[in-house]
């Protein structure tokens, strides 16, 4: 929904304005919230951390894997920034703590992403898709912590992917991978109707936008 | 518009061109002040699908910024924008055939009532329970409906929790949704019965876990979790 200039006046509507400092940060459409809400499909899959692991797939060939501890042992990089939920809300300075995915395809021994869009997987059968572009440059990472403590459940946890610049049904929760794909094709959401992309700025909610 | 209690309000909207809709969908509302000034919130169709007319089920949220004007300042013949219908997922059609199991957490009713409303049309017979929790019996909305809904069909049985205060007298449950009130109330799962379940997040994440422990399969659970993430009903 763009900015529609023959949108009707609703009448004794008055709103609540944005300081100017924060109308800046936060993209149209969207209202700020202090809480942190959750939108998912179903219920929160609890994932053991014996049993999780995170993969690159690239077709059936698995080019890497890291258990828990493993993917502990990777760099971690600190990340504050704001997200913007296609639900309507938008959240200002949050803080997270991950493994960027420069530094998993660093770690896993690739000069380049062999392929320009990726799957997103998850426990519970998520799925979303994502250009290779918008995961690099420190762009993206897989986040295990928020607010310097373990990621709940409820909000992803144990890993959830971040990608704080594009609509959070992005940021995959329970993310347990990223496969390689050549040609890009809709995951969980965008088979639904939702965008292919998801940037908020440009208000990209849904198919068509 | 309808007042369904002090804090909720249903909104009969017509809307030109409007196909009908999925029973579970729901719109985006456009609100535009004088100025330009514009706010954007997502509303649960509470009506059957049908050409030109649908309902929609406005809680009042004390300090929000659209649902109080929703529930308050707006009357008859005011227009504003809508968009949608939104969502795949968390619809149901008479197709799925399965049973039903309608879990509702206060405003939550709404997309649940849609889905009531085309199944009693297209439906009736199908086993469904609908598990129904609230803070109080004024909180309880749509009260009439699922009465009138359960009377003309044995094959819906209607629970309902209160958490906060209930009556003198009062024979229901009187806690928050868990998992031995789903072992009484949910249906027997050799029967493959779909659930969907509606609610503040607390009470969406609390019921979901308890049906996956009581044998429902996760693939089988659809959800939709609105408001905070601390609020509890």
């Amino acid at each position: 929904m763009g900015i529609d200039e023959t949108s009707p006046v609703s009448r004794g509507f008055v709103g609540r304005r944005r300081s100017p400092a924060q109308a800046e940060r936060v993209p149209p459409g969207q209202y700020v919230t202090s809480d942190f809400p959750v939108l998912s499909a179903g219920p929160t899959p609890h994932t053991p951390l014996e049993q999780w692991s995170f993969a690159l797939q690239h077709g059936t060939e698995r080019i890497a894997e890291w258990s828990w501890p493993q993917f502990q042992g990777l760099k971690q990089t600190r990340v504050t920034a704001d997200i913007h939920c296609v639900t309507k809300w938008s959240k200002l300075d949050t803080h997270w703590e991950g493994v960027t995915i420069d530094t998993l395809l660093e770690a896993a021994g690739l000069a380049a992403a062999p392929t320009s869009y990726v799957m997103a997987y998850s426990d519970g059968g998520y799925t979303t898709n994502l250009p290779m572009a918008d995961l690099l440059k420190g762009r993206a990472l897989v986040a295990t912590k928020f607010d310097d403590t373990p990621l709940a459940p409820a909000h992803g946890g144990p890993a959830r992917l971040v990608v704080p610049h594009l609509y959070f049904w992005k940021s995959a929760k329970w993310v347990r991978g990223l496969s390689f794909i050549t040609q890009d094709k809709p995951g969980f959401w965008e088979s639904l109707g939702y965008h292919m992309r998801g940037d908020p700025w440009k208000e990209q909610r849904y198919a068509g936008d | 518009m309808r007042d369904e209690a002090p804090h909720a309000r249903s909104l009969v909207l017509t809307v030109d061109g409007w196909q009908g809709h999925e029973a579970g969908q729901h719109v985006d509302v456009r609100l535009t002040a004088a100025d330009g000034y514009q706010a954007q919130r997502s509303y649960s169709i509470s009506s059957a699908p049908r050409a030109s007319q649908l309902e929609l089920l406005v809680d009042c949220v004390p300090d929000g910024e659209v649902s109080p004007y929703l529930t308050g300042e707006a009357r008859a013949g005011d227009r504003f924008e809508l968009r949608g219908p939104i969502g795949g997922y968390f619809v149901w059609t008479p197709k799925y055939g399965r049973p039903l199991l309608l879990i509702a957490g206060g405003s939550g009713i709404a997309p649940l009532a849609s889905i009531l409303a085309v199944r009693a049309v297209a439906a009736r017979g199908l086993p469904t329970q609908v598990l129904y929790s609230a803070r109080t019996p004024q909180d309880v909305l749509f009260k009439e409906r699922l009465e009138d809904w359960r009377r003309d069909d044995p094959a819906l049985a209607v629970s309902l929790t209160l958490t906060r205060s209930a009556p003198a007298g009062w024979t229901g449950y009187r806690r928050r949704i868990d998992a031995a009130m789903l072992r009484e109330v949910a249906l027997e799962t050799s029967d493959k019965p779909i659930a969907f379940v509606c609610g503040p997040t607390t009470m969406v994440e609390a019921a979901a876990d308890a049906l996956v422990s009581v044998g429902y399969p996760a693939e089988r659970i659809r959800t939709e979790r609105f408001g905070p993430s601390g609020e509890s009903t």
